[in-house]
């Protein structure tokens, strides 16, 4: 073993070496950046799939979406909460109904800021079981909005639904719950103030 | 295999630096495999005495020992000083002594990295044990630092912890780029792929799986970060986010993770049981491919982690199928180490005997993994002993033994010395007995419903835990016993030979022992 075929054994490798590291690098932050990209693949995966009980948003139904399935009843229920730290008073009218796949039902949410101050909240729902998330079509949502409430000031908020008619047989009774979240200070630290917040 | 060893050391060689610099500047593998392997022991004992507060806490029923806000900080820290401190680094330190040698080269590809990325390890780890003293406590939320526990909720110092993790990820990342470029272009002339030892093999796959999910970790911090400090809502739900989200992420690194610190264990054993049993090793190539199964499958499973989420039934269909599908490689692995037993002329030293022990309980934790695969039943063993018996049988008497047997297997070739056979064999029977007793009655707490990470419990579990701390102190204590054999290889005994084992194969045992500061100069030839 000569030394020139050692030094030039020695330079094929650092050259190699080279190459390597760099893929690997690139790799390190391709992943780095996949675990970004992870997110918003989440949030597509939940609202396709309805996992983890994630709605999609406004459903624009077509006529052909109200033919009632008079032969089954689903027990749809309410759960309403507010997060930690929340003061408002949340509730629903009614603690749940019994409707008929395909048809249009309207359920009536009742939300009271007892503060002295102008406050948003936010609310966020999910559904139980989350297969049934899918073919749970919410038409009109206080969801779908942020709400600012004057203070003392109580507001009555409906909210239209369809269940579809093609939700599995084995799903006899869907909960649907509410967390409403206090989002005062991010929405005052994104508009600078309350008043065009409203507006938006 | 043959090879020709650098007859001209003497010649050009320099030996190491003295004093303090040696080990500040050195850019030598074995010197930093040292330094390394000197490391993880000493997390090793940290985080070992925090296990042992835990076990003292949990000894009787309604003592309180510790806080309990001290008692989760203990459980948190212990996770990960014991995976990012101890067992990863105690792999790499192997990977730093023994690849070089093994493939022929002089070196690891990158020498100052190499440097780097060990000395980043000391202050990341001290940052990470600095927060236990600060204002509000450490971590308390769990290794696994869920949202919004860890967010929301968490500790001041979380930042602290969350700056630690960037670093301790950023030296494993450089670890395993130094790896991989070792391995794939520094082996001497004719060692093929397929030609490769077992422990290079694991190392080359274990690097690439690091290097796949080390930066999702360090997204998953750095989200918490954002959430925390910059009003993002990553995982608030309040603003849009999922704290389901989290898992999801944390569990992408978490599952290989495990495989992480799995595979160069399953390489060492395949090093050990064939110079033992003086057979060569049954099923090399079902072993290389088994590897990369197992490697594959890691990153598919990982939602079996979080069943109780409330997953949709395919999902738990395809994580739980795609779970139990890991034991089949995994029972090509058990299967060849036994097959390569079969028939040989078997001898039970210190590395052996880890070995065999290594197989005989990390199979145990096997199975209680395929139990836990099972969904419908898992909602029963979530979050119970049960998972933590599980994960200590395949971590400490898995990944922790085969480090031993690793230790015993190359300490001759390391330090010229043979270390003493007699404490070699006390400290593996003690710990053997101990670990069983600390994890074997974890099971059936666990099946009886007791919740981990909760610092007291109801009566009924009294005498299973009582036993679980006589075991953890047998064992924690057995520790010192290791320590004490190692030093006293270093500092003299019997001379070893270069070969040491006389059934052990493979290129690091053609260079004399204790191995020259410099070997393979001139790559060996492999036949």
């Amino acid at each position: 073993m000569n030394t020139p075929k050692i030094s030039q054994r020695q330079a094929e490798a650092a050259a190699n070496t080279r190459r390597t590291v760099m893929r690997l690098g690139l790799g390190t932050i391709g992943m780095f950046a996949f675990a970004f990209a992870l997110v918003p693949l989440y949030e597509v995966i939940c609202e396709v799939t309805g996992l983890n009980g994630k709605t999609a948003g406004q459903y624009e139904y077509v006529e052909g979406d109200l033919v009632a399935d008079a032969s089954r009843e689903i027990h749809v229920r309410f759960v309403t909460n507010v997060n930690a730290g929340m003061v408002w008073e949340f509730g629903a009218d009614k603690g749940g109904m019994r409707v008929t796949p395909g048809g249009m039902h309207e359920a009536i949410f009742r939300a009271h800021n007892p503060t002295d101050r102008v406050m948003v909240a936010q609310t966020i729902p999910s559904v139980a079981p989350g297969r049934a998330a899918a073919f749970f079509h919410k038409t009109q949502c206080f969801c779908f909005e942020q709400q600012v409430l004057q203070p003392g000031e109580s507001v009555e908020m409906p909210m239209r639904f369809i269940v579809d008619r093609d939700i599995p047989g084995a799903v006899t009774t869907i909960s649907l719950s509410y967390t409403m979240f206090d989002i005062t200070e991010q929405v005052r630290n994104v508009h600078g103030s309350l008043s065009t917040a409203a507006g938006s | 295999m043959s090879a020709v060893i650098d007859a001209h050391h003497d010649d050009h060689a320099h030996g190491p630096a003295k004093g303090i610099t040696r080990w500040l500047y050195t850019t030598n593998h074995k010197d930093i495999g040292s330094m390394y392997l000197w490391f993880s022991f000493l997390m090793f004992l940290a985080g070992g005495v925090m296990a042992l507060v835990i076990r003292a806490e949990l000894f009787q029923p309604g003592q309180s020992f510790v806080e309990p806000h001290f008692f989760n900080q203990m459980t948190t820290m212990h996770g990960l000083v014991m995976v990012f401190g101890a067992i990863m680094p105690a792999f790499v330190g192997l990977a730093n002594w023994m690849l070089p040698m093994m493939v022929g080269a002089p070196d690891m590809a990158l020498p100052r990295m190499n440097n780097l990325s060990f000395w980043i390890l000391p202050f990341a780890s001290a940052l990470l044990i600095s927060t236990l003293f600060m204002e509000g406590g450490g971590p308390d939320f769990g290794w696994t630092m869920y949202a919004p526990l860890s967010t929301t909720y968490a500790p001041d110092s979380v930042t602290f912890v969350i700056f630690a993790i960037h670093l301790l990820g950023a030296s494993s990342i450089m670890g395993a780029i130094n790896i991989i470029a070792t391995i794939l272009n520094m082996r001497a002339p004719g060692m093929t792929l397929m030609k490769m030892p077992m422990f290079v093999w694991t190392w080359l796959i274990t690097a690439y799986l690091l290097i796949a999910v080390m930066p999702v970790l360090a997204g998953a911090v750095t989200m918490m970060l954002f959430d925390i400090h910059f009003g993002t809502s990553f995982f608030d739900a309040a603003g849009g986010g999922d704290p389901v989200l989290f898992q999801h992420i944390f569990w992408f690194f978490g599952h290989p993770e495990v495989y992480i610190m799995i595979l160069p264990a399953f390489g060492i054993v395949s090093h050990v049981i064939p110079a033992f049993s003086r057979k060569r090793l049954f099923g090399y190539d079902s072993m290389v491919y088994a590897t990369s199964s197992i490697a594959f499958l890691s990153f598919i499973v990982w939602a079996h982690h979080m069943f109780t989420v409330g997953m949709p039934l395919a999902g738990q269909l395809f994580f739980m199928y795609a779970t139990m599908l890991i034991a089949v490689p995994t029972g090509v692995k058990v299967f060849n180490w036994i097959s390569t037993m079969w028939r040989g002329s078997m001898t039970f030293e210190t590395p052996m005997l880890f070995a065999l022990a290594f197989v005989f309980l990390f199979t145990i934790g096997g199975f209680s993994g395929v139990m836990l695969s099972i969904a419908p039943a898992d909602y029963q063993y979530h979050d119970t002993y049960f998972v933590v018996a599980h994960f200590h049988y395949v971590l400490v008497s898995g990944s922790l033994f085969s480090i031993f047997s690793a230790v015993y297997f190359w300490l001759p070739k390391w330090t010229g010395y043979m270390y003493s056979e007699g404490l070699g064999k006390v400290h593996f029977w003690l710990s053997f007995l101990g670990v069983n007793l600390a994890f074997f009655p974890m099971h059936f707490s666990g099946l009886a419903g007791m919740p981990r990470r909760i610092p007291d419990y109801a009566l009924q579990f009294a005498n299973f835990n009582a036993w679980s701390t006589v075991g953890a102190f047998i064992f924690g204590l057995s520790q010192l016993l290791f320590l004490y054999v190692v030093i006293q290889s270093i500092r003299g005994g019997q001379k070893a030979t270069a070969q040491v084992w006389d059934g052990a194969e493979g290129l690091e045992w053609t260079v004399p022992s204790p191995a020259p500061y410099h070997t393979f100069a001139t790559p060996p030839e492999v036949k």
